[in-house]
């Protein structure tokens, strides 16, 4: 199989398309007989980085590769970036405004989800430009 | 147990999803916190939470959940219940706080 390619765009504050294409993910990979156990990762870290760039970013995209061997997802998006990384990335950490919390978001598990679901997790952020999240899952072929 | 079964069971009201009520249960979960019920939840699952917005619906499809409680008399609206029929997410109703009903339901044979 080649590679697959694909890309969704995910806009800021739109919780009505919010999950859509995590779930579009999802199907996908269930069509494709990806074993169940890694679909459910993959869902986890899709939406926690959607979640992410609707509720702290402007816009940003979901993108999805998939080789024989492995799926990735690379989540970008243009905002305010995140000042310091180790901070974001401990438990309980969350910079989500209240009423967003009231939500049932901000509760600081974001990335530490991702990084725990991930075979390997990678951030980068730039401060005032944005920040990339890039999730690979290894599939051990097709 | 099926997601029907429930509803008798627990005095509950369907506002949405009806097409799914022939899932079968296999535990629950409850949450309040999206990124606790994405990380704790297990597929097959009834989720008890207090939350009714319409981000709940895809949390319950990517879990792969059978339904969703909304507890303490809370309300979904009309937007969360379209995405429960598309998605054929059962959204069951109590007035009830969660822990009675999963107290309920954890004193009933569930087999």
């Amino acid at each position: 199989m080649g590679n697959l390619v694909k890309t969704f765009p995910i806009k800021h504050r739109d919780f009505i398309h919010a999950g859509k294409p995590s779930i579009e993910i999802k199907n996908l990979l269930k069509a494709l007989n990806t074993p169940s156990e890694i679909i459910r990762r993959v869902a986890v870290c899709g939406y926690e980085g959607e979640m992410n760039v609707v509720m702290h970013a402007r816009n940003g995209q979901i993108h999805l590769e998939l080789s024989n061997t492995m799926i990735i997802v690379e989540i970008t998006d243009t905002g305010p970036g995140i000042p310091d990384i180790d901070q974001a990335m401990q438990k309980g950490f969350s910079t989500a405004l209240d009423e967003f919390r009231e939500m049932g978001f901000g509760a600081g598990m974001g990335l530490p989800n991702m990084k725990k679901n991930a075979d390997r997790f990678e951030i980068s952020s730039t401060p005032g430009k944005g920040t990339t999240v890039r999730m690979e899952f290894a599939t051990g072929g097709r | 147990m099926k997601v029907k079964d429930l509803i008798e069971q627990l005095d509950l009201v369907l506002a949405a999803g009806e097409a799914g009520l022939g899932q079968t249960i296999s535990g629950g979960y409850s949450g309040d916190l999206l990124s606790d019920v994405m990380a704790n939840a297990t597929e097959h699952c009834v989720w008890l939470t207090v939350q009714a917005h319409q981000n709940i619906i895809a949390v319950a499809v990517l879990k792969e959940m059978a339904a969703i409680i909304i507890t303490c008399g809370n309300k979904p609206d009309k937007a969360t219940c379209d995405k429960a029929d598309q998605e054929k997410i059962p959204l069951l109703l109590s007035e009830r706080p969660a822990f009675d009903l999963a107290w309920d339901l954890a004193r009933s044979d569930t087999d």
